[in-house]
């Protein structure tokens, strides 16, 4: 009898409606950050663009274009098998690192504001394998370290050893573009999907300190560019140059802190209007929350995002397979660090990184992977429910 | 999930929403604690003002001549966006532009800095306003030169000519008032702190252009923009018209200014002639029935234009230079001078106080001994026994040593019990220790060396004088000068007969402006008002809507009876008739009544010759219905009667209508009933058009 019902509830879950079977919470809050993250995309280029004699309207159709990709992606990873996903896993993670390689290949990838990063396409697209990286890395050491061959609560060394090396190709491959915001995520990635497996401690205290000293040999070795240390002092003193990074990012302070409780009101930033912070459409999108929408509004983002990220903690906990819980805490650590690191950058909390903000920034791959993560999500919802 | 994987999602959680406090803490601190900080940041990175300055108002006289108007000058100036965009920083065109005008390089190189650009100490000359705005580096530009930079704007990149509205002083007649009207100029960072101004502005610096300021200066037209980060504008916030500053119409009279400083410059000149030093005069006349100023000329003067031309350091110092008699000062109200026998006027209310009959009479010997120190009368000659009028129109001077010292013996010499001290009393009655009042800046107070001036005088200088070994220089440690300062150290808050005797004939430690020295004869001669002296009668609006009127205020009473007026009236005129301005007044056709002065000068000149006399001329006049008083001085000028009396009557025969000893009643000044009491109507045509046309940018 209950076998019965359990095949109805199925049934129904797979057949009634694509949503349903969704976690309400997490999908209506991605839906709200959508929507203004479109709404900001369009504020901080409209003006510009139609100063300059543009289309104000071409950031806006990208984005919403972008949008829609991301939301089908999300519904595909949701409605997905997921035993399909673990076999296609090896796939994505070759391509991934295929994607990684060809950006460092002159004349493929294009370097912008001094990384090389993307991969150009015809019609003035772009592609940004590191993006797509992560969600490979994330459900690549799930797989190796929730699959064991023995019956201990803890991963073996082997297992651990497997799942860095799946971290550790793409993220040496992105330290040569060099993407020092992304590998700072997926290095605090890589550390909480260890520490969660039920590896033994000394894993993830021993990772944090490669990570570490890893940082400060870089920056000595000259892996690090110059601008990225100019980016770091001026993240100490913010006037030491105020041409480059410490103008950004005074504007950035000056432009969120102009807000005020309830912001200028959308549209009407003098501030984003007028252009002052560079990149205010990617990197910079909250500026443009930080002064139309003020301490509300932006609050009001931060609540969303958080919403999310509970949601996740959530789904985790139910989670009855160590797959599935492994996959949310990667996708959980990955927003949040990245929205932390962004919004850190923004208010000045955390030294400047080109990351861009999570569902509100402007950018197809980012888009697309984080609505990936967003379907991960979903997906090891609907199959553990209760 | 394993118990172990349970608590480090728990941990991991509580990680993860304690960042998100600190963001929203964050966010808090910067939109709401410090928002109005960053609002105000914000502010002045998208907006920009775009300043029209207003026409300032005009300075005229009593019948509206202008004193102080506008025109329009060709301004060359610097756009340092421009210039600092050039791969040489505009060195190029700014060393050809400094050759075509005939400037040296380095100054146009500095002028065009901003001020924050330079080390303390290498400021001079720099640009006190915004990099956004164009700096002047020529004011008044030829006109070709400005056309061929305008034309052929590619061959000076960043330079640019404009019309630019330029404070103008016409010296209609030869007047020059530079002293009364003072003069314009940008502002400093002072002025800016204020934030009453903007950048860009021009205000009154001195005399009635700085008195009178907020009227004058009118309020420039304001228009706010917004740009963008490539400095386009965006839009317009703000929009204001500029508003032209307000007229101000002034008692001086263009002509009797002009007159009044001709024969002040002749007074000097002559006096030099004669061998005096005479580094400087004084000149005012005053309308005693309302206190209004109708000239006031400060000898040696300068060019009030100077300052719009653009002042050369060379200029500037020579402002204040020693050897050019420091023309900046304006002597009439910053100028302190013993009075000598001019104030013998006052001498005479005290001795009737006291109880000595102005119809006896005295005894004029060549000598009076006060204790062991013998007071000589002028040139040491005896004049016999005179009637107390006879004594003032020669200006004896022993009469009042013998009357000055019997009432300080009276008042108990170096004991003094009660004393009752005539004379300090009248002189404080004409209020000679206070400032006139004048509506101009800067005005020096009189002293009277009373018992209470005395003693403090001796509080401040006892610490000197009673360590005087330790304290004065090597040469000033003669016997007589260590004994001196013995004396006052113990004694010196005490009034000795010698400073009594030596007050009584405005000698000694007496000192008051010549503008005072006006207004005491003024109240003289209007039988007992003190008025405050006036320049500005009102303030008119450029559509001739009068703003503000002033009116002569009162200040007190000269503390002499009828008896007393009636008889200085005539001894001061028998100073013109038969006294020691006889002379110099002989023929003159208009009865006038007043008193010389010859005051001595203690102290050196910096080359070390020994001070000449101070020449006093102070009168009214007519003497039978007192309606103006006279006052010149000039300092080391020598003899009151042959310098300064001859420069007064020149300037009564301008108000009178007197050439030689004819008076002629149409070429008087004033109708009968006196200077205008009606306000003038400035014309339609004194209304300057704006020629700001070309508006500048500040931050």
């Amino acid at each position: 009898m209950s076998m019965i019902n359990d095949r109805i509830r199925l049934y129904r879950r797979s057949r009634t409606s694509p949503f349903s079977g969704f976690d309400p919470v997490l999908l209506i809050s991605v839906l709200i950050l959508l929507v203004v993250g479109t709404l900001l995309v369009y504020s901080a280029t409209r003006q510009w663009y139609a100063a300059n004699g543009l289309d104000p309207q071409y950031y806006l159709k990208r984005h919403v274009i972008n949008v829609f990709i991301g939301c089908a992606l999300a519904w595909g990873v949701t409605v997905i098998d997921y035993r399909l996903l673990r076999a296609y896993t090896p796939i994505v993670w070759g391509v991934g690192v295929l994607g990684l390689l060809a950006v460092l290949i002159p004349g493929l990838g294009s370097e912008i504001n001094g990384a090389k990063a993307w991969i150009s396409l015809p019609g003035g697209f772009q592609i940004q394998p590191a993006e797509l990286a992560k969600i490979s890395i994330i459900v690549g050491m799930s797989m190796l370290l929730a699959e064991r061959d023995h019956s201990s609560d803890e991963p073996s060394t082997r297992e651990i050893l497997q799942a860095l090396v799946v971290a550790g190709v793409p993220v040496l491959l992105i330290l040569a573009q060099p993407d020092m915001g992304t590998v700072f995520i997926i290095s605090a990635v890589v550390v909480t999907i260890i520490a969660a497996s039920g590896a033994p401690m000394r894993w993830a205290v021993a990772l944090l300190l490669i990570a570490v000293v890893g940082g400060l040999v870089a920056t000595k070795a000259g892996v690090i560019n110059d601008y990225q240390i100019k980016r770091l002092q001026s993240f100490v003193d913010p006037n030491a140059d105020s041409t480059g990074a410490g103008y950004q990012l005074r504007q950035a302070r000056i432009t969120v802190g102009s807000g005020g409780l309830i912001g200028t009101g959308l549209f009407n930033g003098p501030q984003t209007n007028g252009r002052f912070v560079p990149e205010q459409q990617t990197d910079f999108i909250f500026t443009v929350a930080g002064e139309e929408l003020g301490f509300v509004g932006s609050a009001g983002i931060l609540l969303a995002l958080l919403l999310i990220l509970i949601r996740g903690f959530a789904i985790a906990r139910k989670s009855t397979d160590p797959f599935g819980t492994l996959v949310c805490i990667g996708v959980i650590a990955w927003f949040s660090f990245q929205i932390f690191e962004n919004i850190g950058m923004t208010l000045g909390l955390m030294p400047m990184t080109g990351v861009p903000l999570p569902f509100l920034s402007y950018g197809g791959s980012s888009m697309f992977a984080n609505m990936i993560g967003i379907g991960l999500l979903q997906n090891i919802h609907t199959r553990h429910r209760g | 999930m394993n118990q172990r994987s349970r608590l480090t999602l728990l941990v991991f959680q509580i990680f993860i929403i304690s960042l998100f406090l600190a963001l929203i803490g964050r966010l808090f601190y910067l939109q709401v604690a410090a928002g109005p900080k960053y609002k105000d940041a914000a502010l002045s990175i998208q907006s920009r003002d775009v300043v029209t300055l207003a026409n300032r108002g005009l300075i005229v006289d009593d019948y509206g001549v202008p004193l102080a108007s506008n025109r329009v000058g060709l301004a060359v100036t610097v756009n340092r966006i421009k210039i600092d965009q050039q791969p040489d920083k505009g060195v190029a065109v700014l060393t050809k532009i400094a050759r075509m005008l005939d400037l040296k390089y380095e100054d146009v190189w500095q002028e065009t800095r901003l001020c924050g650009e330079l080390p303390v100490g290498q400021r001079t000359g720099c640009w006190k306003g915004s990099r956004y705005q164009p700096i002047p580096i020529i004011r008044d530009a030829d006109p070709n030169i400005a056309l061929q930079i305008v034309e052929r704007s590619t061959d000076y990149p960043g330079i640019d000519a404009t019309p630019l509205s330029m404070r103008s002083y016409p010296e209609i007649d030869g007047v020059n008032a530079a002293h009364v009207l003072g003069y314009t100029g940008s502002l400093t960072e002072e002025d800016l702190a204020t934030g009453k101004f903007y950048r860009s502005e021009t205000i009154g610096k001195a005399g009635l252009e700085l008195q009178y300021d907020e009227y004058l200066r009118g309020v420039p037209g304001i228009k706010t923009v917004i740009v963008d980060r490539k400095e386009a504008v965006t839009r317009t916030s703000q929009n204001t018209k500029p508003m032209s500053g307000n007229h101000l119409i002034t008692s001086l009279d263009v002509r009797l200014q002009a007159s009044a400083e001709a024969a002040l410059k002749d007074a000097v000149l002559r006096a030099k002639a004669s061998g005096y030093r005479a580094d400087g005069g004084s000149a005012i006349v005053m309308d005693i029935k309302t206190g209004r100023i109708l000239a006031l000329a400060s000898y040696p003067t300068y060019d009030p234009n100077q300052w719009e031309r653009g002042l050369t350091a060379s200029q500037a110092k020579a402002l204040f230079s020693e050897k050019n008699g420091v023309p900046a000062l304006n002597r009439p109200l910053q100028g302190l001078y013993a009075p000598a026998s001019t104030f013998k006027a006052l001498s005479v209310i005290a001795a009737k106080d006291a109880g000595y009959s102005l119809s006896a009479s005295y005894d004029c010997p060549a000598y009076v001994d006060v204790g062991t120190r013998r007071f000589k009368n002028y040139e040491s000659k005896a004049a016999g026994r005179l009637s107390m009028k006879k004594a003032i129109a020669i200006s004896c001077d022993t009469i009042w040593y013998t009357i000055a010292y019997r009432e300080w013996l009276k008042d108990g010499g170096l004991k003094p019990v009660d004393p009752k001290d005539y004379f300090f009393n009248v002189a404080n009655g004409f209020q000679i220790s206070k400032k006139t009042g004048i509506d101009l800046p800067a005005e020096s107070a009189g002293r009277v060396p009373d018992r209470a001036w005395k003693q403090r005088n001796w509080e401040s200088t006892k610490d000197f004088y009673c360590n005087y070994k330790e304290r004065a220089e090597k040469k000033a440690l003669t016997p007589f000068l260590i004994q001196l300062a013995r004396e006052n150290c113990i004694d010196g808050m005490k009034l000795r007969a010698g400073d009594a005797v030596n007050f009584a004939i405005g000698q000694g430690d007496t000192v008051l402006t010549p503008l005072k020295m006006a207004q005491m004869y003024a109240a003289i001669g209007n039988r007992g008002t003190i008025w405050q002296p006036t320049i500005a009668k009102a303030i008119v609006t450029t559509e001739g809507r009068i703003l503000k009127e002033f009116t002569p205020q009162v200040l007190g009473t000269i503390p002499a009876d009828k008896e007393t007026l009636d008889f200085l009236h005539a001894a001061l005129h028998e100073v013109t008739i038969s006294g020691t301005a006889a002379g110099v007044f002989s023929g003159f056709p208009v009865p006038v009544s007043g008193k010389t002065g010859t005051a001595e000068v203690f102290g050196r000149n910096s080359d070390g010759s020994k001070k000449d006399n101070t020449s006093w001329f102070a009168s009214f006049g007519p003497t039978n219905n007192p309606r103006y008083a006279v006052v010149m001085m000039v300092s080391q000028g020598g003899f009151g009667a042959s310098t300064s009396a001859v420069g007064v009557r020149r300037i009564y025969s301008t108000i009178f209508g007197v050439t030689g000893n004819k008076l002629d009643p149409a070429k008087a000044l004033f109708p009968s009933s006196g200077p205008p009491t009606k306000l003038p109507i400035i014309s339609p045509a004194t209304k300057p058009k704006n020629p700001n046309e070309s508006a500048t940018v500040t931050r």
